[in-house]
């Protein structure tokens, strides 16, 4: 029984926004907006475990003063702090909820985007070494798009920003949506085995 | 002398005649828009009228003064007329958004030029009404229809025990080496499934993969980690992995805490993740879901700890940076058939049959496309097209 409910649920659920995707009807209409608003309440009910799951593990890091305990201290202070300037005096611009969020977490944020410049330098290093055909060919590719899209390629050869076009509007587009009719499908194919409730994992078949 | 005068008026009447001219022609009204329709619009849910005129003669040619449309409504013919919208000159159609289902509506579209209007002929009456099948997404009906018909008839041959084929994926056939390099080297798994909440279907991917990680983990008595960006991810991977221990024999092993929930936010979690990789050092860390600009930092960081990492995605901008910084990555539709191919069970195996048959209808769909518009033909791309 408690396996089977969840799996009739999900069938009626999955069947009925199949449904609701080709009836504009009422009481199909709007049907979708309705079970999104739905996983919205649920999440919000389900962030509740989050804190607490957070609270739970940094509050025992502390209580015996784990390596790295400090670091559990700041968030817990951070998680309390944002808490109660949030709930007591809103979050509109002017509140120091506001102030907060703009001058500690936005600033943390672009530091963490900002290392992405670094790890896309190490990664294209590893990447674009020739070792292999297919390694050759995307060093090929990389240079021509790189050089085709500053004006240094303009300078070398004034069709290279068209070369550079070329390469990303024709092979890179096929590419990318034969990689996208693939995930379609694969979307399709892994929804019906959810809803028939054969899908491993998610309480369907047997492991 | 008068009549030397009189000569000369008459003169300059003669040559000024055409400005003259001009100028009391623009103190005209303009021309009415005509061939008025006004009718409930297709395929929706009621509660719309769509209209639709042929422009004004003065509108973009003629006096080309008219300056827009106004959009007048009445519930009966011939009185009670008044303005439900403006819209500007150059305008062939609206949808009035505004009307209640079942009630008969006479439209009056007219023309205005800034000094003057002209309306045009009244028509109607037309009745809103909600359609009970979306005519722009029959093709996708029938798309569905026969995907999914394969999709089950291969789960039945599945069923009915004939042998499939199923083509190698050296990312998925890596999981259970992955799992064993991290128990000989004495480190814990890290699987992190995405930054996306539980109703993305990669997400529900990567929850199945996770299960069949743990259940190599579990029996391996390997240390699992799953860092989360949701709470929702959080509880749900809480059960697979519950299911997963108790399926290998091992409750006992099982511990919650080694699921935790890091933070909503990206980067946030990102460096959470960076942190937990750094400190802990696994051996084996898989990415599996739905990823954005945080993928390179965690593959990236990954890769310097010496971890051997797998990941999977159907986020077509992030795959170069997991096949540049990981030893396999699952691409697209890979993610979604990992728990067929893992398990191997016949009727799971039938459904990626069924999806590789779906693969192959697409092509001859795509390639009969090209030929069709090639020679002008634009029946199929005009079908295909849904709204």
């Amino acid at each position: 029984m408690r396996r089977q409910v969840p799996l009739v649920i999900t069938f009626v659920a999955g069947i009925i926004m199949i449904i609701q995707y080709f009836i504009p009807h009422e009481p199909f209409a709007g049907l979708q907006q309705r079970f999104n608003v739905w996983f919205l309440i649920i999440s919000a009910f389900a962030l509740i475990l989050g804190i607490g799951n957070l609270i739970k593990i940094h509050g025992e890091r502390i209580s015996r003063q784990s390596a790295g305990w400090g670091y559990s201290v700041v968030l817990l202070v951070g998680l309390v702090t944002m808490s109660v300037v949030g709930i007591g005096w809103g979050i509109e611009p002017g509140t120091p909820f506001f102030y907060l969020f703009w001058n500690i977490q936005i600033p943390l944020s672009s530091t963490m985007f900002a290392l992405l410049a670094f790890f896309i330098a190490s990664a294209s290093y590893r990447a674009f070494r020739a070792r292999s055909f297919e390694a050759t060919l995307l060093l090929a590719a990389a240079i021509l798009v790189m050089l085709g899209r500053v004006p240094l390629g303009n300078f070398l050869w004034h069709r290279l920003p068209a070369v550079a076009t070329w390469i990303m509007n024709y092979p890179n587009t096929a590419g990318q949506r034969a990689i996208m009719i693939g995930i379609a499908l694969g979307v399709i194919s892994s929804s019906l085995r959810i809803i028939l409730g054969i899908e491993r994992g998610l309480g369907g078949g047997q492991q | 002398m008068n009549r030397q005068k009189a000569f000369l008026l008459v003169l300059l009447f003669i040559v000024f005649l055409p400005w003259v001219g001009a100028a009391v022609g623009q103190n005209t009204p303009p021309a009415p828009a005509t061939q008025v329709r006004a009718f409930d619009t297709p395929n929706d849910a009621g509660g719309s009228i769509t209209i639709t005129w042929k422009k004004s003669a003065d509108d973009g040619q003629g006096e080309n003064d008219v300056v827009g449309y106004e959009i007048l409504r009445s519930t009966a013919s011939g009185s009670g007329y008044q303005k439900v919208a403006s819209v500007l000159a150059g305008e062939e159609g609206y949808t009035d958004g505004t009307v209640e289902d079942n009630v008969a509506y006479y439209y009056v579209v007219r023309a205005v030029d800034g000094q003057f209007s002209t309306d045009s002929v009244e028509t109607g009456p037309a009745m809103a009404k909600a359609q009970w099948f979306n005519t722009d997404r029959t093709s996708m009906l029938v798309a569905v229809l026969i995907f999914s018909g394969l999709v089950l008839w291969f789960i039945s041959q599945a069923k009915g025990g004939r042998q499939l084929y199923i083509r190698p994926i050296p990312g998925l056939a890596a999981i259970d080496e992955a799992v064993g390099r991290a128990t000989e080297m004495g480190k814990p798994v890290l699987f992190i499934p995405g930054i996306m909440d539980m109703d993305n279907i990669q997400t529900i991917a990567g929850i199945t993969i996770l299960r069949r990680v743990a259940r190599k983990a579990a029996e391996y008595e390997t240390p699992l980690l799953v860092p989360t960006s949701r709470s929702l991810v959080m509880t749900t991977a809480q059960e697979a992995v519950k299911e997963a221990y108790l399926d290998a024999g091992r409750p006992d092993a099982y511990d919650p805490d080694r699921i935790r929930y890091l933070t909503d936010n990206q980067f946030g979690y990102a460096a959470g993740v960076d942190g937990i990789m750094v400190r802990e050092k696994p051996a084996a860390i898989f990415y599996m879901g739905c990823f954005y600009a945080e993928s390179l930092i965690l593959a990236e960081t990954g890769h310097s700890v010496g971890a051997i990492q797998i990941a999977g995605t159907a986020m077509p901008a992030q795959l170069p940076f997991f096949v540049t910084a990981c030893d396999y990555t699952l691409i697209g539709e890979e993610l979604f058939a990992a728990s067929a191919y893992l398990s191997r069970e016949p009727r799971l195996l039938g459904s990626l049959k069924g999806q590789d048959f779906g693969k192959a209808i697409f092509m001859i769909i795509i390639v009969v496309g090209i030929i069709l518009e090639s020679f002008g033909i634009h029946f199929l791309s005009q079908w295909l097209a849904t709204g």
